[in-house]
């Protein structure tokens, strides 16, 4: 499965990049399993996604959990709570 | 209702946009402006600046869906949202939310409401440039709690009470 995959603000800077296309390995159906398998894929992934539960997640621009299921998803983002406003 | 939801990263008159928001009109009886600014230190210290990040596209759709929201609970006859992005100095403008409604109740809530959920839902993303270097600043539980206390679950509860 190719995704689209965007990173914000420290989440961003710690993978090192602000967006990527990637190839999803079978067997990967949550966000959370996502992220694991991003952690695993470099020491940059891995201080970007090592405290997950922290990180938040959007599937098509709107806001998921973390057990939401990503088949059928164009473009995942992650990034920190927000601190807008 | 009358709505604009706007991003920029220049700042805006307040003035201007509450009198584009209401010029001509005479159903308004209530207009709430909310201004966040740029504070001149964080923790104490003093900052040189904040610069702002965010996720184009979803940031506009979310302030309005909660717009939208807004006006499901309360009877408004217009809101206006600017929220801005990239560096912003101290004494500066950041963000400004304008309810307008009949009475002064349903605007002051619901600008309260847009605000507590901006902070916690929108995705912006502030990061604060002091002398010793940048750091991303931490989202507070404070401003989650404050976005809770609308819920619809929970005031749905305490309804049924």
């Amino acid at each position: 499965m190719n995704l689209k995959l965007r990173y914000f603000a420290w989440v961003r800077e710690r993978v090192g990049k602000p967006e990527e296309t990637v190839e999803v390995p079978p067997g990967i159906a949550t966000v959370a399993e996502l992220m694991t398998w991003l952690a695993s894929r470099g020491e940059e992934y891995a201080h970007a996604f090592n405290n997950a539960k922290i990180i938040r997640a959007a599937i098509d621009q709107k806001h998921v959990r973390a057990d939401a299921l990503i088949k059928g998803a164009g473009e995942i983002a992650f990034f920190p709570p927000m601190t807008g406003g | 209702m009358k709505v604009t939801v706007r991003l920029q990263s220049e700042p805006f008159d307040a003035a201007v946009e509450v009198a584009r928001l209401a010029s001509g009109r005479t159903d308004i009886g209530a207009l709430v402006t909310f201004t966040g600014v740029c504070r001149g230190s964080e923790d104490g210290e003093p900052i040189a600046a904040l610069t702002l990040e965010h996720y184009p596209g979803m940031a506009e759709s979310e302030i309005e869906r909660h717009v939208a929201e807004a006006n499901k609970r309360w009877p408004l006859l217009g809101v206006t949202v600017v929220h801005r992005y990239g560096r912003i100095e101290p004494g500066e403008n950041i963000v400004l939310v304008v309810t307008a409604s009949s009475h002064r109740q349903e605007a002051f809530a619901a600008a309260e409401f847009l605000m507590d959920y901006l902070k916690t839902y929108a995705p912006f993303w502030k990061q604060v440039d002091k002398a010793d270097g940048k750091s991303w600043v931490d989202a507070k539980a404070i401003d989650d709690t404050a976005a809770e206390r609308w819920s619809v679950s929970r005031g749905g509860h305490e309804a049924a009470e």
